[in-house]
């Protein structure tokens, strides 16, 4: 009997991840990434939380899953796709053609564009990045230094970029920006030990194991300040260090704190992959443009079009543990929805 | 800074500005303490550009001081608002373009107040129609005029007999811009380039000549507030909030600052005198402070019209030093000799900030 073929869209982790799956059940898989590596945003990072593995290791290991037993094509979008006789054509942008008997979306997020947030100052004062840009800068090895080559001596990490804020339009919480900017704040503590780090939050929010331990150590071994605040305003001063005006919410009084590096805690939002292949694909997407399952307590790997399994971030932020285990679970529904499983019957009605 | 950047940001906010046909309606601040600021601009118009500009001469306050005071309910104010409109219909015009900052975030309010309640803009058609008679139209098209200079600062650079450049050494003028509150904080698409780095004056500078200055306090309010500072007792917070301004703006040594709104420079340069005063402390050059215009005393200087008759007498700093800086002609002898050459009498010296009369 020929091998199903599935396609999964999305060479970041959770496609890797579900693509490993995949094959190790039997399945015969095309992963298509748009770009030339594998590994998604988790190739940028450096360090994960909370124990401080490297990202590297989880690329290599999601990798041995998919070298030599996945067909991988890198360069692939897909700009055409149509369904006749319960099977799958989709044409690539690489020329080639795949047939599939079911697709699994694993497009993945975009990281929120931090210049839409106009006085914050990002791509207009030199020292301003985003979290993204500090694990650039921390991947490449080199001594952190200010725009002007100097050692920053204040560092302010602003929470909620992009999330649970109205005026953007994504109310929702991006879930792994708070465990990030303390990540951050100690790596940045443990590269530059005399820096002042100041944490600008809404809320804190450590959910998951060791994340409460990573703050609490964050406070009382590294030192780390936390003010409860938005930030109102960043501008630059002559010598390039950034002025910030925010509010110390629970001393009830504005505050104004001169630092030489902001670092941005940009949010997670729906990809632009996403969204232009749920147009072609007729799924269907939520007020926050994440993909909609199912159901959100039992059926997350299923969208809205039978032999459409979905994983990962392109249903709403999640940490890297639960990409992977959600990508495994999306993997294992397709499987069983190809061998015509009743348990997947059931669970789709 | 990166000004790349905000260039990017700027085209997010490029608003339709109508290109003639206006119905230009006076500020009550301008008039009175930037007397020549109108006139020039009426006079660009009319003259250099030969544009329609026509103002009814039964328009009245837009009320807006007495709005943002609480004197003057909402209601009430939407009604004068649409008197406004309804003289602006009358003459055929669809184009508004009110001369006060605050006269434009004012009507910006009223018509998305009314576009978002039908039912109050039905209620207030006929208020005004049992107050005056009168019926009016929606303007088609709300510019402030500092748009319109904005819109036309290529084609009045091209006939500009000056530049903002120091006559002397060749180098740009470092010029401060300063954007009232109303004009773009409140709807930012309303405003060319948006709340946070409009671009409406920085345009101007930018093509005539001038050195845009970005320090951090510049996008801090210049203190007007007018509910505090109606309130004489308060208006210490006013002037605590200009000097904030110019503490910061300080180092970068500007030569000029230039605003759009009447309220903001009538504080920025009088408040100078008052910081002065209070705390024997002064900014710019020599004791002398840093001149602080319009974009329509700007615009008369650049063209080469008279400093006497754009009205800069009447400034608090003198503006003399900075007239000197880009080689503009002028008369000293004539600065307070009025129409028909009336001796209009010279103002009190100050304590402490020097002038030159």
């Amino acid at each position: 009997m020929p091998k199903k073929k599935i396609a999964v869209i999305g060479g970041g982790i959770a496609g890797m991840e579900a693509a490993g799956q995949l094959a190790a059940m039997g399945l015969e898989v095309s992963l298509l990434e748009k770009g030339n590596i594998l590994g998604g945003h988790v190739a940028n990072w450096h360090h994960l939380f909370p124990d401080g593995k490297l990202a590297k290791e989880i690329i290599a290991q999601l990798k041995s899953g998919v070298q030599d037993k996945v067909d991988i094509h890198f360069g692939a979008e897909v700009y055409k796709l149509q369904k006749s006789n319960n099977y799958f054509t989709l044409n690539l942008t690489d020329g080639q053609n795949i047939e599939a008997d079911a697709i699994l979306v694993a497009t993945g997020f975009d990281l929120f564009d931090a210049s839409k947030k106009e006085e914050y100052g990002y791509s207009i004062y030199d020292n301003v990045l985003t979290s993204a840009d500090l694990e650039e800068k921390f991947n490449s090895g080199k001594v952190l230094k200010t725009s002007n080559g100097a050692i920053p001596h204040k560092i302010a990490f602003i929470h909620c970029v992009g999330s649970r804020d109205e005026k953007v339009g994504n109310t929702y919480c991006s879930k792994v920006c708070c465990i990030t900017a303390v990540k951050q704040a100690i790596e940045v503590k443990k590269i530059i030990p005399e820096v002042e780090v100041y944490c600008f939050y809404m809320d804190l929010r450590f959910f998951d194991r060791y994340f409460e331990d990573t703050y609490f150590e964050a406070q009382t071994k590294y030192g780390i300040q936390f003010i409860r605040g938005r930030l109102s305003e960043a501008s630059e001063d002559m010598n390039g260090a950034i002025i910030l005006k925010a509010e110390d919410t629970l001393i009830g009084k504005p505050l104004k704190l001169t630092v030489d590096m902001v670092v941005l805690m940009v949010g997670k939002v729906s990809s632009t992959g996403t969204q232009e292949l749920s147009k072609r694909l007729s799924i269907q997407l939520d007020e926050d443009r994440f993909i909609k399952t199912l159901d959100s307590h039992t059926l997350f790997n299923f969208s809205n079009k039978e032999g459409i399994f979905v994983a990962g971030t392109c249903t709403g932020p999640k940490t890297i543990t639960e990409t992977i285990a959600d990508a495994r679970s999306a993997a294992m529904q397709a499987a069983s929805y190809l061998r015509n499983n009743s348990f997947s019957e059931n669970n789709s009605k | 800074m990166n000004s790349e950047a905000k260039k990017t940001i700027w085209k997010n906010y490029q608003k339709e500005i109508a290109d003639d046909n206006y119905f230009y309606l006076r500020s009550c601040v301008r008039q009175n303490f930037f007397p020549g600021a109108e006139p020039t601009f009426l006079r660009i118009m009319k003259e250099e550009l030969q544009k329609d500009i026509y103002e009814d001469p039964g328009h009245t306050t837009c009320t807006g001081i007495g709005y943002h005071t609480d004197i003057v309910p909402f209601e009430t104010t939407m009604t004068i608002v649409a008197r406004q409109f309804a003289l602006m219909t009358s003459h055929g015009y669809k184009n508004l373009v009110p001369s006060c900052i605050t006269s434009f975030g004012l009507y910006s309010e009223v018509i998305d107040t009314w576009n978002h309640h039908p039912e109050i803009l039905k209620r207030i058609r006929q208020n005004l129609k049992k107050a005056t008679g009168r019926e009016f139209e929606i303007p088609k098209n709300l510019a402030h005029s500092s748009d319109i200079i904005y819109k036309f600062r290529k084609e009045i650079a091209a006939k500009a007999k000056y530049k903002l450049i120091n006559s002397n050494t060749g180098e740009p003028l470092k010029v401060v811009e300063h954007i009232g509150c109303h004009y773009s904080k409140m709807f930012p698409s309303k405003g060319v380039g948006g709340a946070e780095y409009p671009y409406v004056l920085v345009g101007m500078i930018e093509s005539w000549g001038g050195e845009l200055i970005d320090y951090p306090e510049r996008r801090h309010c210049c203190g007007f507030g007018f509910r505090q500072y109606l309130v004489q007792a308060n208006r210490g917070f006013t002037f605590a909030c200009t000097k904030k301004k110019f503490e910061s703006m300080e180092p970068y040594k500007p030569d000029m600052i230039i605003t759009n709104c009447p309220g903001c420079p009538m504080f920025l340069d009088k408040g100078q005198y008052a910081i002065s005063e209070l705390e024997g402390k002064t900014y710019g050059q020599d004791g002398m402070g840093i001149p602080v215009f319009t974009f329509e005393e700007v615009a008369g200087l650049i063209m080469g019209y008279d400093p006497w008759d754009i009205g800069l007498q009447v400034h608090q700093i003198s503006v003399e030093p900075l007239l000197n800086k880009m080689g503009i002609n002028y008369d000293p002898e004539k600065k307070y000799l009025g129409i028909n050459g009336k001796y209009l009498g010279k103002p009190v010296s100050p304590n402490v900030l020097k002038t030159c009369c």
